[in-house]
């Protein structure tokens, strides 16, 4: 059965300017060991999502649609039962791992809290399961760090912390939002390994939310990418890097830094400015009809404007895009079946992005 | 949300803050009121016409001296304005340039400033008041002095905490660079951005005052007779309780109004001043 | 001991020595000669002369201030000039009833506080909440002493269940005592709590906004389960520093409650002292109100380095 499948879920939020929708219409399906990625800018819903399936949208939040769980919909769940998933069969990972450690326990105590409250562990076998953990994750000298407090950690560690007390109870679903946003460069490439090698042996599927490309692009199966509230571009991460499809994932693709590019450049100019995507993120109580990007796009016409785009299929690149770059291993044909993007203009913004 | 709205806009819609607002005016609409006219003289003794009951002549009747109440209580409002004014105003003169002092020259200038509030902080407002008194002799003056002194460290941390944080700012970095002096940082960009917050807690000390005038004139060492007061008219009140129990409940009641108004209004007014900070009320 | 507690204590020393010098300023420096304002403006010189020198006020203010302090530090307090007996012989019987007083009323606006707080917090912007808003507004307004002459209408004078003040003393038994410290240590309660129950309130909605909460709850922790393990003790780190500083404000209520209750305890005895001009007894007196305030303070302080890990370990 499938471990996730998510139907046409929406959050909406009331806000003092009226209702706002936070997602609108997500859909996809998560099988144990498949990791998708939900990319996009801040306030573009991707908490927003992990959080609605958690079950912990904020009070002024309803969520609509479905989230199924090995089939049960958890948007009917009671709270009581709710409590019993959370933590024990999908489990969270947040950014900020300076303050999502309670500050007053020690490191032990709050690792061992979900598994004496999920799998009835005793307080001594609670501390064991927690050393162990805290020797899975990477922490050195983990006998000693059990009885420390958060403040007596480094900011890597205390993610360390924070995935070992997502791991406690062997979720099903580990939803990892902006994990490494917060710690330096150097720390952020050992993190995300360690989530990555943890979700392969333990055979969990994940969620990973970035704003990252970069992140994303060595980290997840599939991608979703996310703009207003909505899918605007989702299929395999091989297939989304190689044709950028949707106006917004080539904008967001074009603001990337990249390495090395000073170097390849012949004009002479001494530096390349970083591309911006012009116009700012929509505000979510007032959204477009139409295209939630036509405001941003290059490519707006009136259809645009007039109704939301469909997820369609992409097409088949023409010739001479695709037949010599498609990375080894993956068959073009699979690339294509499903790769999806809603936009109206999907001929024209790939045929501006190979004459770029 | 509510940032789009203008500020006169939050004002009307702020629950509180239009309670505060009334309640505040009426305080000080009576004081001023009283100085050119009040029913009857408040100080005027009638023996003969005491413990009155209320009647159109007397709205709430007459005290044990025949004075007409309404019109003490009026005249009273001026008592605790005056009282709330120069405690408050003192406690903001030095309190504020102590806390921009300190923020300015930190180092041992704030380290002992603030030593000093915290010190005054553990030490009763009422104290001071009494041993004031104790050695000068009771009177208005020396409450005034006493409240207004003890409002001191209350500015002083407020102003400093605030005036530290502008100081972190950018555009005050930029002022330093550009090679402005401390003193003219402090007038030109940190006590404008820091007056939204000295105007909540000045209401809020007013209040205050008010309280601690109250007390201490109900304590026979605040404002001395014939000057009508209303802390003063509870103590008198108390004494005739068994026979006269309404008197011992207008004067609180005065009291009570004016120290909620203000305590609303000052509520009121951080919400409106900062909408941000609005969400827990 | 951490450093923290090491500066804390020095702290607790140095703001006990300040109030020292500053009382005896205040009684030295101010205008007014101690003996003048003992006897009064309209004694004769010679009399006033006498009392000077039986004060030793004609020796050097440095000289008087430390045998003043070496008097306090070894129980030997100054002697009253009304009385003609020592301030700790004064203090004595005075002490229990302001001590029990103070004690009872910090324990109800504790609970006050904690309960109404709690409650208002878990209603957040229900109509539960607004009414303890509400309610504890108007009890932030009210004078305590006019809070007080209510009571005494009410239950005194209409109601007839308490006597309108007065104490009968411990030794007749202890209901008979304890029951005429009740309204009063209500009326010195009420105003306090009202201020620390919306204190708790917005400490405990301002944790509950904290990423460890969200951590919790992510955990399977229920929402009630959260606030006890997770919120309520670290909500409590500001709400214990006001309570210690609220504590300088009860200790004044309790001399102005206890004249509306006519109770003979130390605040009513300074009063007393004040307008018998007796000097000696008002100035001990107000050091001993300070000191009790240094030292709550102090433990409050103590208790912070319980609550709060990081204090124990780092120096703050």
């Amino acid at each position: 059965m499938t471990l996730l499948s998510v139907e046409n879920l929406s959050v909406t939020l009331n806000t003092m300017g009226g209702p706002a929708r936070a997602v609108r219409d997500m859909t996809f399906t998560l099988e144990r060991g498949e990791t998708l990625g939900l990319v996009g800018e801040s306030g573009c819903g991707k908490s927003m999502t992990a959080l609605a399936l958690m079950g912990l949208l904020p009070e002024t939040a309803r969520a609509s649609g479905a989230v199924r769980l090995e089939g049960e919909n958890l948007l009917e769940y009671s709270e009581a039962a709710m409590c019993r998933v959370r933590g024990n069969r999908i489990a969270m990972v947040f950014q900020e791992p300076m303050t999502s450690l309670n500050p007053l326990h020690t490191v032990g105590h709050q690792i061992g809290e979900a598994l004496s409250l999920h799998r009835k562990l005793g307080r001594g076998e609670a501390q064991k399961e927690a050393l162990r953990l805290l020797e899975v994750v990477g922490i050195p000298d983990a006998g000693k760090r059990l009885g420390n407090y958060p403040h007596q950690l480094s900011g890597g560690q205390r993610q360390r912390v924070m995935i070992a007390m997502a791991l406690s109870c062997g979720p099903d679903l580990l939803i990892a939002d902006e994990p490494t946003t917060a710690l330096d460069v150097t720390i952020q490439k050992q993190i995300l390994d360690l989530i990555r090698n943890l979700v392969n042996d333990l055979g969990m599927a994940m969620i990973l939310i970035s704003h990252d490309l970069g992140v994303i692009a060595q980290s997840v199966d599939r991608v979703h990418v996310m703009y207003g509230g909505g899918t605007v571009e989702s299929g395999p991460t091989a297939a989304i890097f190689e044709h950028l499809s949707h106006p917004y994932t080539q904008g967001l693709f074009a603001a990337m830094p990249k390495l090395g590019q000073r170097a390849k450049r012949k004009d002479g100019a001494k530096r390349q400015r970083l591309n911006t995507i012009p116009g700012v993120v929509p505000e979510l109580a007032d959204l477009p009809a139409g295209c939630t990007f036509a405001e941003r796009c290059g490519l707006v016409t009136d259809e645009c404007r007039a109704a939301p785009p469909p997820l369609t299929s992409v097409a088949p690149p023409a010739g001479n895009a695709s037949s010599g770059n498609a990375s080894a291993g993956i068959a073009p044909a699979r690339i294509v079946e499903d790769h999806f993007a809603a936009c109206v203009h999907l001929d024209e913004a790939r045929a501006r992005l190979n004459s770029a | 949300m509510g940032a789009n709205l203008t500020f006169v806009q939050r004002c009307i819609r702020h629950r509180s803050f239009v309670a505060g607002g009334i309640l505040s005016g009426a305080l000080v609409g009576i004081a001023l009121l009283s100085v050119v006219w009040t029913p009857h003289n408040p100080i005027k003794m009638n023996i003969r016409g005491r413990f009155a009951d209320p009647t159109w002549n007397h709205l709430l009747g007459t005290d044990q001296f025949g004075r007409d109440i309404l019109s003490i209580i009026m005249s009273g409002a001026q008592n605790s304005i005056t009282v709330g004014v120069v405690a408050v105003g003192i406690g903001l003169f030095f309190g504020v340039s102590l806390g921009l002092l300190a923020s300015a020259r930190r180092g041992w200038w704030e380290e002992i400033i603030m030593r000093m509030s915290d010190f005054m902080f553990a030490f009763p407002a009422i104290l001071l008041a009494i041993m004031l008194v104790a050695t000068i002799g009771p009177g208005a003056v020396n409450a005034i002095v006493a409240i207004g002194i003890f409002s001191i460290p209350v500015f002083a941390r407020l102003t400093r905490g605030a005036a530290n944080a502008v100081w972190a700012r950018e555009f005050v970095l930029a002022a330093r660079a550009a090679g402005k002096g401390r003193f003219r940082i402090t007038v030109e960009h940190i006590l404008p951005n820091i007056v939204s917050v000295l105007v909540v807690q000045t209401t809020i000390q007013f209040a205050l005052a008010i309280l601690a005038e109250a007390a201490l004139s109900y304590l026979g060492i605040g404002s001395q007779p014939p000057t009508p007061s209303w802390g003063r008219m509870l103590s008198e009140a108390q004494t005739m309780i068994f026979l006269n129990p309404w008197l011992a409940v207008y004067p609180g009641l005065a009291i009570a109004m004016s120290v909620l108004g203000l305590n609303l209004l000052g509520d009121g007014l951080r919400d409106v001043i900062d909408p941000r900070l609005a969400r827990e009320r | 001991m951490s450093l923290f507690l090491v500066k804390r204590f020095i702290t607790f020393l140095a703001t006990l020595f300040g109030a020292t010098i500053l009382t005896f300023l205040a009684l030295e420096i101010l205008p007014g000669d101690p003996a003048l304002v003992i006897l009064g403006v309209d004694a004769p010189d010679s009399a006033v002369e006498a009392l000077r020198l039986e004060m030793g006020l004609d020796r050097p203010a440095i000289e008087r201030y430390f045998d003043w302090i070496s008097g306090l530090l070894q129980g030997r307090f100054g002697t009253s000039y009304t009385y003609s007996v020592s301030v700790l012989e004064l203090l004595e019987a005075r002490l229990g009833i302001t001590i029990p007083l103070a004690l009872m009323a910090m324990v109800l606006s504790v609970v006050m506080a904690l309960s109404l707080g709690l409650y208002a917090a878990s209603q957040h912007n229900k109509r539960g909440d607004v009414t303890v808003m509400g309610v504890s507004q108007l009890g932030i307004s009210v004078p305590n002493f006019w809070l007080a002459l209510l009571l005494i209408l009410l239950f005194a004078v209409h109601l007839r269940w308490f006597s309108a003040g007065g104490f009968p003393g411990w030794e007749n038994g202890v209901w008979p005592a304890f029951k005429a410290l009740i309204l009063p240590s209500i009326a010195l309660a009420t105003v306090q709590g009202a201020i620390l129950a919306r204190f708790t309130r917005s400490a405990i909605l301002e944790t509950m906004r904290e990423d460890y909460v969200r951590t919790a709850r992510a955990k399977g922790l229920t929402r009630r389960a959260t606030l006890w393990k997770h919120v309520l003790r670290n909500a409590l780190i500001p709400v214990v520093t006001i309570m210690g500083l609220q504590f300088a404000n009860l200790l004044a209520g309790t001399i102005v409650v206890e004249n509306v209750f006519a109770l003979p305890g130390v605040g009513r005895l300074i009063l007393q002292s004040i307008s018998q001009r007796d000097v000696v007894v008002v100035r001990d007196l107000v050091v001993l109100l300070a000191a009790m305030v240094v030292i709550v303070n102090f433990f409050v302080d103590l208790l912070y380095a319980v609550i709060d890990p990081r204090l124990k370990a780092h120096d703050i």
